[in-house]
């Protein structure tokens, strides 16, 4: 079995799912309670919050815990429009945007707020200058990702970071659920950015928890109110086992990537070139500006499902683009927007990479698919 | 970069006369103390400066160490290679590569005490100052006030090149200066009287009153955690937890509310004395500042004092909160002190405690409480443990969770 889809989820590291089991079995108290049990488990809450912050050189204070990506997006959007109301009803994203950032703007749209898209380049990469000109004296945040997780295009958020020096009441958001322990953090993690969300299970973490960067000095409304967990700001016990398993997962994905730094861009590097030698390969993930470990291509009038299923046929497995839309049958909607034909567009694959794998998977990979190149080319 | 030395220069001490090795030595043992987790580190004490060979001990883990030790005033972490002029060339061309960032002057500062070496400090300054122009044509010499100040000194056993100078936490060496009891309640201002005791060569002893259950065991681990603060700066501390449930509880019983404030303060001044005669202190120290609260008026403190011929000495008395705040964050105990658990100042707390206790009324009160019984069980109740800097960092607790 080859696993070549680790951005739509990875695999629990073993220490991890130990760590889950563990917590699980001896930590039993309620981190509010206040009894010794209850002590016990806010302590080790707070260890673990601490070894997140200093993995990103943050404040502990600037981290909160949440159910995973996609209520991160959904609170840091929903969470200003409401803190920030009297001051505007006005959010730029970009065209590129993962559904749970798109989604939450469109609701906010139906409620009335107006928000405005961001256009990127035919490579991917948002329009800097076209989303500056979309700012007004009502925008309330701004709201980028920093890798694309479709194609890999790390997004330009240090010159986003740079013009919005100049409107320092708007809120930056960065979805970085892609990026962290990926790509370095200097590019996507500046001072300028306000509120970054993460997700575990995109680094070898458990499901169903994530957490949140959040700049201290910055409001933001809280989704869930109840017992006034987090600081009162994201209410609900806390999912402890999560939580720590998610902390220790991060600090070995890093440790991997210090270990074996080159390593994805190495098989990524190769990849490339082989399918660059297919006529009929259109690859839109590039080397420089694109994260290491997503590729993107697409097989000219092969529905990309198609291909999905051959290789999985072979115990391949790859994806349509996003997994989250890949059930759509849609185009993928970030080729849709950096203006690439509809015909290539449906037929785009994604590959996904990450530390385990290895040179001789890349290599089977390419064998089978030089098979399915050669048989799909008979056909068409 | 890897150091192999580091050179440290003394502060006020240099001044202490025939005094003088005693200090010394003091402070070679309290580094030997805050460098007790690198057995290899040597600790050479000279009467005009200190040299720590490092003997492959990591330096970037020392340096912070060493910051916390009082009495250094400045320390230059060095690199010692081969007496050949073509090795000593590419380290200094190595260093400069670290440093310099296109901007900042420079200037070689070679001093020869081998005079066996084959160039004098003069050549040498001219042979490394070229080698560091080959690297960079652009660079700039200046004399006077360079931005990088590269030292080299020859010396029997080896070269040693070194361009910064870290600033130490001046003061003088923890031990020199006796021993003093710390009233520590758990807020604020008492770690930083603390910090300011050890900074002037005191070495002290933290005194926390607990009453449980009326104060939670949080509280108690938080005055240690932040005695663990304080620990850095002399290697360990001695805790020593007083049981102070029966007198509170008394006190409440048998005094009217105005007076609880001033007689529970004047039971802990009791307390703390006889504990400082146990443990052979010579003064008492606290965090009162004054007027910030009811007892610690100048009427209050008269009244509370009085029970006591002791020297009290309250280094924060005459600073500003912001100010006592400032140096609260610079010794890290600031945001482990806000967190809010009750301790025994503010359980029982009177809504309206006397701003001007009066003596004759605070005797009369007291004749009420059997004050040399209640004494007695608190002292038998005393409970000491030692605070390492490491008690705070009970990342262990987790180890295997994380």
């Amino acid at each position: 079995m080859i696993y070549f889809d680790n951005s739509a989820t990875t695999p629990i590291f073993p220490q991890a799912l130990d760590t889950y089991l563990k917590t699980s079995q001896r930590i039993i108290g309620n981190p509010s309670s206040l009894h010794d049990l209850g002590n016990q488990a806010n302590r080790l809450l707070q260890h673990a919050r601490k070894q997140i912050a200093d993995q990103l050189n943050v404040s502990p204070k600037e981290i909160f815990f949440t159910s995973g990506g996609t209520e991160g997006d959904n609170w840091v959007l929903k969470g200003t429009a409401i803190e920030k109301r009297d001051f505007g009803n006005h959010l730029i994203i970009s065209s590129i945007e993962h559904p749970a950032v798109s989604e939450t703007a469109a609701q906010l749209k139906e409620l009335g707020f107006e928000v405005s898209i961001a256009p990127v380049t035919p490579e991917g990469f948002v329009d800097v200058v076209a989303l500056e000109k979309l700012i007004r004296k009502e925008t309330i945040l701004v709201s980028v990702m920093a890798v694309n997780n479709e194609i890999g295009s790390i997004q330009p958020i240090q010159e986003i970071g740079a013009v919005l020096e100049n409107y320092p009441k708007i809120h930056f958001h960065v979805d970085a659920v892609q990026a962290i322990t990926k790509v370095e953090q200097n590019h996507w993690f500046t001072p300028r950015v306000d509120f970054a969300t993460f997700s575990a299970h995109k680094f070898h973490g458990p499901r169903g928890v994530g957490f949140i960067y959040w700049r201290e000095g910055r409001k933001l409304a809280p989704l869930m109110n109840g017992g006034g967990q987090e600081s009162n700001h994201r209410s609900g016990t806390e999912n402890v086992p999560a939580i720590v398993a998610m902390a220790r997962a991060l600090r070995l994905a890093f440790e991997k990537k210090v270990e074996k730094p080159e390593h994805v861009a190495r098989l990524k590097g190769y990849l490339l070139e082989a399918l660059h030698s297919y006529e009929k390969v259109t690859v839109f993930s590039k080397e420089t500006d694109f994260a290491s470990h997503i590729i993107c291509f697409s097989l000219k009038d092969i529905r990309g499902e198609v291909l999905v299923h051959a290789l999985e046929e072979k115990q391949i497995y790859t994806s349509t683009t996003s997994a989250c839309s890949s059930k759509k049958h849609l185009a993928s909607s970030t080729l849709h927007a950096m203006n690439v034909p509809s015909s290539l567009a449906t037929s785009a694959i994604r590959i996904s990479l990450d530390e385990s794998n290895t040179m001789a998977e890349v290599e089977q990979f390419l064998i089978v698919f030089n098979q399915l190149y050669q048989k799909f080319s008979k056909i068409n | 970069m890897k150091y192999t030395e580091i050179m440290v220069r003394y502060g006020e001490l240099s001044t202490k006369g025939k005094n003088r090795n005693v200090f010394i030595t003091r402070l070679a043992s309290n580094v030997k103390k805050a460098l007790i987790d690198f057995p290899h580190v040597r600790v050479h004490a000279y009467r005009d400066r200190m040299h720590l060979l490092l003997n492959g001990e990591d330096s970037d883990i020392i340096i912070p160490k060493l910051q916390k030790v009082f009495g250094i005033q400045n320390f230059s972490p060095s690199i010692r290679v081969e007496k050949d002029v073509e090795v000593i060339k590419a380290m200094a061309q190595d260093m400069m590569r670290e440093v310099y960032t296109g901007k900042e002057t420079f200037k070689i500062t070679a001093k020869r005490s081998d005079h066996d070496f084959i160039q004098t400090s003069g050549e040498l300054n001219l042979t490394l100052g070229n080698a560091v122009i080959d690297v960079f044509p652009e660079i700039k010499a200046q004399m006077k006030n360079p931005d990088i100040n590269l030292r080299v000194e020859i010396r029997r056993d080896g070269a040693y090149l070194s361009y910064e100078t870290v600033q130490g936490a001046g003061g003088l060496p923890v031990g020199t200066g006796g021993k003093g009891m710390l009233m520590l309640s758990g807020g604020i201002d008492s770690p930083v009287a603390g910090y300011f005791a050890m900074k002037r060569g005191v070495e002290i002893e933290a005194v926390h009153f607990a009453s449980p259950p009326y104060t939670s065991e949080q509280a108690l681990q938080k005055a240690k955690d932040l005695t663990a603060k304080l620990a850095p700066y002399v290697g360990s501390i001695q805790f020593i937890e007083v049981p102070f449930t029966e007198v509170q509880e008394e006190i409440k019983k048998k005094v009217p509310q105005g007076y609880w404030m001033t007689i529970t303060r004047r039971m802990m001044l009791r307390l703390t004395d006889a504990v400082r005669e146990l443990r052979k202190g010579l003064i008492i120290l606290n965090g009162e500042s004054l007027g910030q609260v009811a007892s610690q008026t100048l009427q209050s403190m008269v009244a509370i004092n009085e029970v006591s011929n002791t020297p009290i000495i309250r280094p924060v008395a005459t600073m500003d909160k912001l100010e006592i705040i400032e140096v609260a964050q610079q010794i890290d105990t600031f945001e482990l002190a806000i967190q809010p658990f009750e301790d025994c100042c503010t359980i029982f707390a009177p809504p309206q405690p006397k701003t001007r206790p009066r003596l004759e009324k605070v005797h009369h009160y007291e004749e009420r409480l059997d004050i040399e019984g209640m004494m007695e069980r608190a002292l038998a109740g005393l409970k000491m443990v030692e605070i390492t800097p490491e008690f705070a960092e009970q990342a262990d607790e987790f180890a295997d969770f994380l």
